[in-house]
Parts: structure tokens; sequence; C-alpha cells
């Protein structure tokens, strides 16, 4: 995703000069295509989160639109004062780019990890909050908003191979997008654990269970409505997210199913302890956490079979 | 906490501080101070006295555009937003905050608050977070050069702020950059919420901290109105390093019973001593 984020980013910048890209000293063979197209435009400030958030609002306060460039932690957790203080209180287009969203950083361990940041920018009214889930989204998501008049958050992968099936690069702010139907249950997703839940639906799909999938890729303004109409055709409702359990899509999920009073249990499968001494891959990493197909696939199976309360 | 309401209305001002004027001076943004602060219930009066003379030789000097929202001005940032009262007097001398605005410091519903807001005409940035506004600074500067505009950037900042790590990372950027159109104002007061700076975080030698980070730093009495407009005048604002003017001043400045007083950081005033600082700040004239 971030490869695809940056090429679309060159575009933009070719269009409008308005456009810079700033970094804390990370993207390495990914923010050259800018750096090398626009070297006037580009800043690496230094291992520097908070200096870069302050530096951007001066910037588009001056007219401009930057981007600051970090690993999600870095972009969203160190500066998150001075994000709040600055482009959200300001109301100016500062655009953060955290990447790596989730466990996507697996073997450099619990640092480098993604886990809240959807939920602390979640509840920030002024932020348009975007996590795409594959590059092709990535790149329409970022069409589709890098000009909006306020704040924006982008959470990105680092995957730019990998294709949601069904998605197909749709996006639209405050919609979901469904990649696959199904009657029995349904799996909403934020991110590229994505593609994880389509594998999982397949193999649900094989033992006769029917499972529909969707992707909230929109997470400010909120799919408020699109969540509220297809969970009340389910029983079940699982939110699948590599990220805390508490503030992320399920919440956003519970709160809607609380504040539309629907008729739908909801499982949150998503992290629920803080990962220390266990890194490793990714793929180890969501399959300790619950959130490879395998695991999503007992799970969902398990939660069916239950009785209704 | 809250002070008693006066016996009988304050009487008016025997200057006309209430009235735009020019030149702005200390004196006349020490006035409003003390009047708001007490009318209000309202500390950080030591704060807002010790960076009066700042404010009104960089808002008589530097800050002269005609209209507020000229993309084009100077900009300044009150990086020590707790000072705020004294910037409210600035911008209400200067013309460019009302009478009833001024009056609704600190009044409910009135966005003239104990911090400042960019809400308010006049006021560049809303501040308050200490550590946040040079980073702030060092982008607008940043961002006119890329413009190729002539506009300064003025940041007042407070020694105390020096405590902040990210204070020293926009002063690393600035630097690295050549951001000459860059002016911080240092309010050298000594002083911070709990204690003296020398007991809680020893800053001596704040010039040369600046130029170990790569800054022009000059030093200057920060009451002196003159020599403040001189040091602003001798940057050189097209090339060269960013630049510290580490003004020593004295906290609570112009009323003795607060000078160097850590009290005076939070503490209201009661009547008895609104009207004793009134009358020191008459008897100097």
């Amino acid at each position: 995703m971030r490869a695809a984020f940056i090429r679309t980013l060159v575009e933009l910048a070719e269009r409008d000069p308005r456009v810079l890209l700033l970094t804390g000293d990370l993207g390495y063979t990914t923010v050259e295509p800018f750096s090398e197209r626009f070297p006037g435009r580009f800043f690496n400030v230094g291992v520097a989160e908070q200096n870069m958030v302050g530096l951007s609002t001066g910037l588009a306060d001056a007219g401009f639109i930057p981007f600051v460039y970090s690993i999600a932690p870095f972009a969203a957790l160190r500066p998150y004062e001075f994000i709040r203080n600055g482009p959200i209180v300001h109301r100016l287009p500062v655009r953060i780019v955290g990447v790596g969203g989730g466990f996507e950083y697996g073997a450099n361990g619990v640092s480098h990890y993604g886990l809240e940041d959807v939920g602390v920018m979640r509840v920030q009214p002024d932020l348009t909050l975007i996590a795409p889930a594959d590059h092709e989204q990535a790149r329409s998501a970022l069409l589709a908003t890098w000009n909006v008049p306020g704040p924006v958050y982008y959470r990105l992968g680092k995957d730019d191979r990998t294709t949601v099936p069904g998605l197909g690069g749709r996006f639209d702010p405050g919609r979901l997008q469904v990649v696959r139907e199904g009657e029995d249950a349904l799996m909403l997703c934020l991110g590229a654990i994505a593609a994880e839940a389509v594998v999982a639906a397949g193999a649900l799909a094989s033992r006769g269970v029917s499972c529909a999938v969707a992707v909230a890729a929109s997470l400010n303004p909120a799919p408020v409505d699109d969540l509220a109409d297809l969970i009340s055709r389910y029983r079940l409702a699982v939110a699948v997210e590599a990220h805390y359990t508490n503030g992320g899509l399920g919440s956003l999920v519970c709160e809607v199913v609380a504040e539309r009073e629907l008729r739908c249990r909801v499982v949150r499968c998503g992290v629920d302890r803080t990962p220390i001494g266990i890194p490793g891959s990714t793929a180890h990493l969501h399959r300790r956490h619950g959130l490879d197909a395998e695991a999503l696939v007992d799970r969902i199976g398990r939660e069916l079979g239950r009785p209704r309360r | 906490m809250l002070v008693p309401a006066l016996a009988g209305p304050i009487r008016p001002s025997v200057e006309s501080a209430m009235t735009p004027q020019t030149p702005i001076t200390g004196r006349a943004i020490r006035r409003i101070v003390l009047e708001r602060s007490y009318r209000a219930g309202v500390g950080h009066i030591g704060s807002s006295l010790s960076v009066a003379d700042l404010l009104a030789a960089v808002y008589d000097s530097q800050l002269k555009h005609p209209d507020v929202r000229d993309p084009d001005r100077n900009r300044f940032i009150l990086s020590k937003g707790h000072a705020a009262l004294a910037l409210y007097a600035a911008l209400y001398l200067k013309g460019w905050m009302s009478e009833e605005q001024l009056a609704s410091f600190c009044t409910d519903g009135s966005p003239v608050g104990v911090h400042p807001e960019h809400t308010v005409p006049g006021i560049d940035f809303s501040t308050g977070s200490l550590g946040h506004g040079l980073s702030i600074g060092a982008g607008s500067a940043l961002g006119a050069r890329l413009q190729g505009a002539r506009r300064r950037v003025f940041v007042l900042v407070s020694d105390a702020e020096c405590n902040e790590g990210s204070l020293w990372e926009a002063a690393m950027f600035a630097s690295h950059h050549g951001l000459a159109n860059l002016i911080v104002l240092l309010d050298l007061n000594g002083q911070q919420a709990l204690g003296y700076t020398r007991q809680v975080l020893d800053l001596s030698d704040m010039p040369g901290r600046w130029r170990a980070f790569g800054w022009d730093a000059s030093e200057v009495d920060g009451h002196d109105v003159d020599r403040i407009v001189s040091a602003i005048e001798a940057c050189d604002g097209l090339s060269g390093p960013p630049h510290v003017i580490v003004a020593r001043t004295t906290f609570g400045k112009g009323v003795s019973f607060m000078e160097r007083q850590i009290k005076w950081h939070y503490w209201p005033m009661s009547e008895a001593e609104y009207r004793q600082a009134i009358s020191e700040l008459e008897d100097r004239s």
C-alpha cells in the first residue's frame, strides 16, 4: 500500500504545487519516487515526529498540503498531542501517514506495532480517518480524500501485491465496501487483514457456512448507515482487525448496534493483550492473536453454534 | 479560586489604557492585565507582566499589517500561551480587538480565554501546551521561504518551556534549514510553575545553548523596549541562521509583591492586592 500511496502522491504533486512530503527519517525505498521528482518539496526532518507535525501545522497555515510519513505508532502516538492541538484544532489540511498498521512490522516487536492508532484517532471528531485494505484501495482512498479541508490520518499497510478479492479498489468516504455476499454471518474488516477474512469465508463456505465480508476503510466519517443496514440482516457480526479490540472497528460496530437497537450478536476479533515477548512474523502474530484464516473459521463456527441469548 | 467582587466599580484608568493607542507601551499592557485578571479572578498575572515589554516591542514595531487575515502578514506565536492576557492587551491597544471582546475575558461563551485561540481575530495560532509553538513557527517560516515571501515569524517562548524536548527538535530543524526569517523572543524570567528554573532544571547559559544548536543569539534587557526593537532590527531576515533574542525579564514586573514570587504564576488578586498593584503602576508613571 505504501508504494501505491507514494506513487499516487507523486501524481497529485504534479497537479498541485501545494503538496509536500515530510518524513521522520523513514521510508527507505518507498519515498524516493517523490523525493527524486520533487526534491524541493520533500523534507527528511530527522527522527523528530513532534516537530514534523508542528512544522506541517505552520506549512498548512501558509497554504500547503503537507503529508507526514512514519511508521504507525511514531506517526500517530508520539506526536498525538501535536496532531490534536495543531491540524485538528486549527482545521488545517495536514495528512498523517502511518505505515504498518497492526502487526506488519512483525519481528521488530511491540514498539513498531500499530494496535491503537485507529482507536486514538477515531475519537477526534474533526479528523478524517482512512484505513485501506489493499494497495488498490489505498490509491482510490487517497484520490478521494487528499484535498479535504481538515486533517486526515491514513493507516497504511506495507503489502503492495496482495489484493482483497472482490474489493476492486473501491472506496467511498463514509461507506462500507461489501466484497463477498453471505447469509449466516457477517465479517467486518479493518485494513489488510481483510484478505485473511476472505480466505476464512471461503473455508467456511466449504463447510456449508455462508459468510459475508465487508471492508470498513473509512472510519471517520464512519459508515454508520451502511453498518446499520448490513448488520440488521445478520444474527452474528464479527469485527476483524489487527488492532486492540477496544477502540477500533469492533467498538464502532458495538456503538452502531447499541445506538440503532439492532438485534445482532457482535464478536470482536482483535488483540486483547499487550503483545510482549512473542515477536515473530506477521503471520505468526496473526495466528497467536486469533486473526489468521484458520482461527477466524474456528471462531465463527463456534459462535454460530452457540445458542442465542 | 474566585476573588470577592469589588465593593464599587473599578475606577476608570488614569491613562487611556482602554483606548487603542500608539505607541503601545508595556505599562499600558500591564494595566490591562491587572484590570482584566482581577475582574475575571484569574491568575497567570506574573507571566503576563513579564512579557509586557516584549509584546509592546514586537507589536509596535513588527506587526503592522492592516488586515489580521492578510496571508502575507508577519506571524506571531505566543508559545507560552498562559501569558495570553498580555497578548489580548496588545491586540486591543493595536486596535485589533474590541473593548467588548477584551472585557469578555474568561466569561462564559467568550473565545477570549486563559490561553489564546486562533478563532479570535489577530491570534495566529492557538497555544497553551508548552513546547508546541516553535515547531509551528518553523513550519510557518519554511512556508514563507517556499513561497518566496519576505514575511517574518516571531515566536515568544518561556525559559521553562525549554524543558520540552520538542522545542529543541524545532530548534535543530530551523538552524539546519537556515530559517533566517524566524525570530524567537525568549522570556528569561527564571521562574516556572512550581519553582525557580535553576532549582527545577538548570537553564544557565541560555544563549550558549541556542548557539550550540546553530542559532544567532543575542541578549537584551527584556524591559527596555528600545533595545528589544534594536535587537529585532539587527536580525538578518534573509540569510544566515534563525535568531533568538534572550530577554532578561523580571517575573511579575511592575508590581513589587509579585516580582520573583512563585505564587503569582497561578494566583489571582484579592481586592486589596489589586488596588495596591494599580497604585504601584500609576506611581511609576
